[in-house]
């Protein structure tokens, strides 16, 4: 019997012909061979050589993760990588349609491309890409984890972290910096950091209390015969996007004069190469390295963007390495004279069937998952259509969540956080516990269900939609639009706040939303303290084994212009 | 705003910083009119843009205590030195939130302070040097409503 492994390095070729519906697949795609030597394939370059991870959210095992279709810049970065999707994207990075970097990096044909490709990521997939580096360049590899690591799956929630900390551990990380992993509360963080063995920075938060820096700003590594200093930026906006009760002595913030501040010191402390490890978001990292001097290399995260090049921004190279264990970066650096000379980069999908697994890395998964493997496989229902989240307004996956937040809470409208981790389901798959734990395995699940006024929903739509499209990305919190089950709604993204969001009616009776009138609002991941309800994935699971099989069409209750 | 908080003391014990804290509004009349306070402060005349580094979250992670600290350049002698630093929140209810009075004995003219911000607005901080000059700075603080981040 043919392998999966043997099957795609064929695959291209045939499933070409089967998928490539509309797609006008080219010769040069047709004749495609994916090895993992070509994955793998690289010059290298210079004397130092950085591997990049960040957003895995908890995902252990390969997966389907469809990128956005829908991106929007606003301002500067309007029309700007990352902000570029489908054909365009493309396009301008010169991807041939139906190919595997197209697979990987878009959303074009994804449920066809996928049936052909397979399933991407694995940490031990990603083990074996960073030994192969490792016993390629030797001690010229530094290897920094931007974040997002310890949370958004079910094992990761249970072990409250663990299981990643247990298998990243097998990779020896340089450093690593965070955003979600504390939402597991002060304590646990504080726990989990004194048992890593690496330092866990962030050099933009400091206590409530006396204002004084929290943690570890920057370490201090030496590659290659370079020394480098690795500053580490936390998410900017962790006690806002997040419940603040379970920190509440940490503060966070941009703090770009603090960026500069540390910058300064790392130089004058002799290092030759300046790396920002950074949870910012592609757009405010954009902006911070057009205004911070002397950072040579800012390692992007927060924002889940894949970006198959690197962005020069002034003297600055930005890496966006995708998300949910997709992707591992390799960027190599020829440091002399207290710069970059140059470099050469390449973002490696993990293509599983592709990728050996490591076997040392497979095994710890194993272990780690075995406590929940049961309830992980459990059969929740079967969908006919994709199920995907990603992407700046509703994904299928949501409306999907949307659909149960009504039915089971018995709710006119329900609202779901624009999270933008969670894993995609294919038409005719299964739609199991690890599924649906993907996109909601969070510490606050609870479902609320509450009266809100036609104005107070203005207001809640308003207030996200700003923390998107706000023109200064230093005022931007990087997650997508509030997911919104229903109630259409129009928005024109160009707009200032309050006044991006029209035409609000109800879906079903396609009535005016009432400012004055109240409305039945079931909804889950309220940040405030005290928030009662049953757990997101109960409501969902209840909800399948209602429905057994959904269908959930694109959506069209959101009209978007100003883009 | 009666009794001085820990924090409070805290910006006066640092540097000999006398904070005045303005005086919440009691009726309807005091308006919310930040040229109106910028204006009695400044007598009419109009500060320039400068010499003050105001540190400021772009989002407040709590709009009811927003940490404040306020640099103003100044060689803080006796011939030269900063006066006093109002500082105005233009969309709060009461737009005077304090005015912090220094000396040359301050050594440097620095303070840090919480404030209230009921909404998304700009701090606007004026400071008025011995000699009369007048310098601004402000910045706009989003107050959110939060939790979609991710």
């Amino acid at each position: 019997m043919i392998s999966r492994r043997e099957f795609i390095q064929v695959a291209a070729a045939t499933a070409a012909l089967s998928t490539g519906v509309g797609t006008g697949l080219t010769q040069a795609v047709a004749q495609q061979r994916l090895t993992e030597k070509e994955l793998l394939a690289f010059e290298p370059l210079g004397n130092v050589t950085l591997v990049h991870v960040t957003d895995i959210h908890g995902q252990l095992m390969p997966l389907y993760f469809r990128e956005p279709s829908t991106n929007l810049g606003v301002g500067e970065a309007k029309g700007q990588p990352p902000h570029v999707t489908g054909q365009e994207f493309l396009a301008r990075f010169g991807i041939a349609p139906g190919s595997s970097a197209a697979y990987a990096l878009t959303s074009e044909d994804f449920e066809a491309l996928a049936k052909s490709y397979g399933r991407i990521g694995g940490l031990d997939r990603a083990a074996t890409v960073i030994k192969a580096i490792r016993a390629e360049r030797g001690d010229k590899v530094a290897l920094l984890d931007g974040g997002d690591t310890w949370q958004g799956s079910w094992s990761s929630l249970k072990t409250r972290g663990q299981d990643m900390i247990d298998c990243m551990a097998l990779l020896k990380p340089d450093a690593m910096t965070g955003h979600w992993e504390f939402t597991y509360g002060s304590e646990r963080v504080k726990q989990a950091i004194d048992g890593l063995g690496f330092p866990f920075l962030g050099l933009n938060i400091r206590d409530t209390e006396w204002n004084e820096a929290a943690f570890e700003a920057s370490t201090l590594i030496e590659r290659g015969g370079v020394k480098i200093a690795v500053l580490g930026q936390a998410f900017p906006y962790t006690p806002v996007a997040n419940p603040r009760w379970m920190i509440p002595n940490w503060s966070f913030g941009v703090r770009e004069e603090d960026v500069q501040a540390q910058v300064d010191k790392a130089r004058k402390g002799g290092a030759q190469l300046v790396v920002l490890l950074s949870h910012n978001g592609f757009d405010v990292d954009r902006k911070l390295a057009s205004r911070v001097k002397g950072l040579d290399v800012i390692l992007t995260g927060h924002t889940h963007d894949a970006l198959p090049e690197a962005v020069k921004v002034g003297k600055t190279l930005l890496i966006a390495s995708g998300s949910s264990g997709k992707f591992v970066s390799r960027l190599d650096l020829d440091v002399r004279d207290g710069e970059v000379k140059a470099y050469r980069y390449k973002l490696i999908p993990l293509f599983s069937d592709v990728i050996r697994a490591d076997a040392e890395m497979a095994a710890k998964i194993a272990e780690v998952r075995k406590p929940f493997a049961p309830d992980l496989a459990k059969v929740l229902g079967k969908t006919d259509s994709l199920l995907y989240r990603r992407g700046n307004f509703n994904g299928t996956f949501d409306d999907l969540i949307c659909q149960a937040l009504l039915q089971e809470r018995d709710a006119e409208i329900a609202l779901s956080p624009g999270f933008r981790w969670g894993t995609s389901v294919l038409p005719g798959q299964d739609i199991t516990f690890e599924d649906v734990t993907n996109a909601t395995a969070i510490t606050y699940p609870a479902v609320y269900r509450m009266g809100m006024t036609g104005a107070r929903l203005k207001e809640i739509i308003e207030d996200v939609a700003d923390n998107l499209f706000n023109v200064d990305p230093y005022y931007q919190q990087g997650g997508d639009m509030v997911r919104i089950g229903g109630l259409s709604y129009a928005i024109d993204v160009a707009k200032p706040q309050g006044q991006r969001i029209s035409d609000m009616q109800m879906v079903k009776t396609g009535a005016p939303i009432d400012p004055a009138r109240e409305y039945q609002v079931a909804g889950w991941a309220s940040v405030n303290e005290g928030t009662e309800g049953p757990p997101i994935w109960d409501v969902v699971a209840n909800y399948l084994a209602r429905q057994k099989t959904v269908r959930l069409e694109p959506n069209r209750a959101v009209k978007v212009t100003g883009a | 705003m009666k009794a001085i908080n820990r924090r409070q003391a805290f910006a006066l014990g640092g540097g000999f910083v006398m904070l005045t804290l303005m005086p919440m509004a009691a009726d309807a009349e005091v308006t919310g009119d930040a040229a109106k306070w910028i204006e009695k402060f400044t007598g009419g005349k109009q500060p320039v843009k400068g010499k003050i580094s105001l540190d400021l979250p772009e989002i407040a992670e709590n709009g009811n205590t927003v940490p404040l600290s306020i640099n103003v350049e100044s060689p803080m002698t006796a011939d030269s030195y900063v006066k006093d630093v109002m500082i105005i929140a233009d969309g709060n209810p009461n737009a005077g939130v304090a005015t912090l009075s220094f000396t040359p004995l301050s050594g440097k003219a620095e303070a840090a302070i919480r404030i209230r911000l009921a909404t998304t607005q700009n701090v606007i901080a004026v400071a008025k040097m011995s000699d009369g000059s007048l310098f601004t700075e402000q910045k706009t603080v989003k107050v959110t409503i939060g939790g979609c981040g991710g």
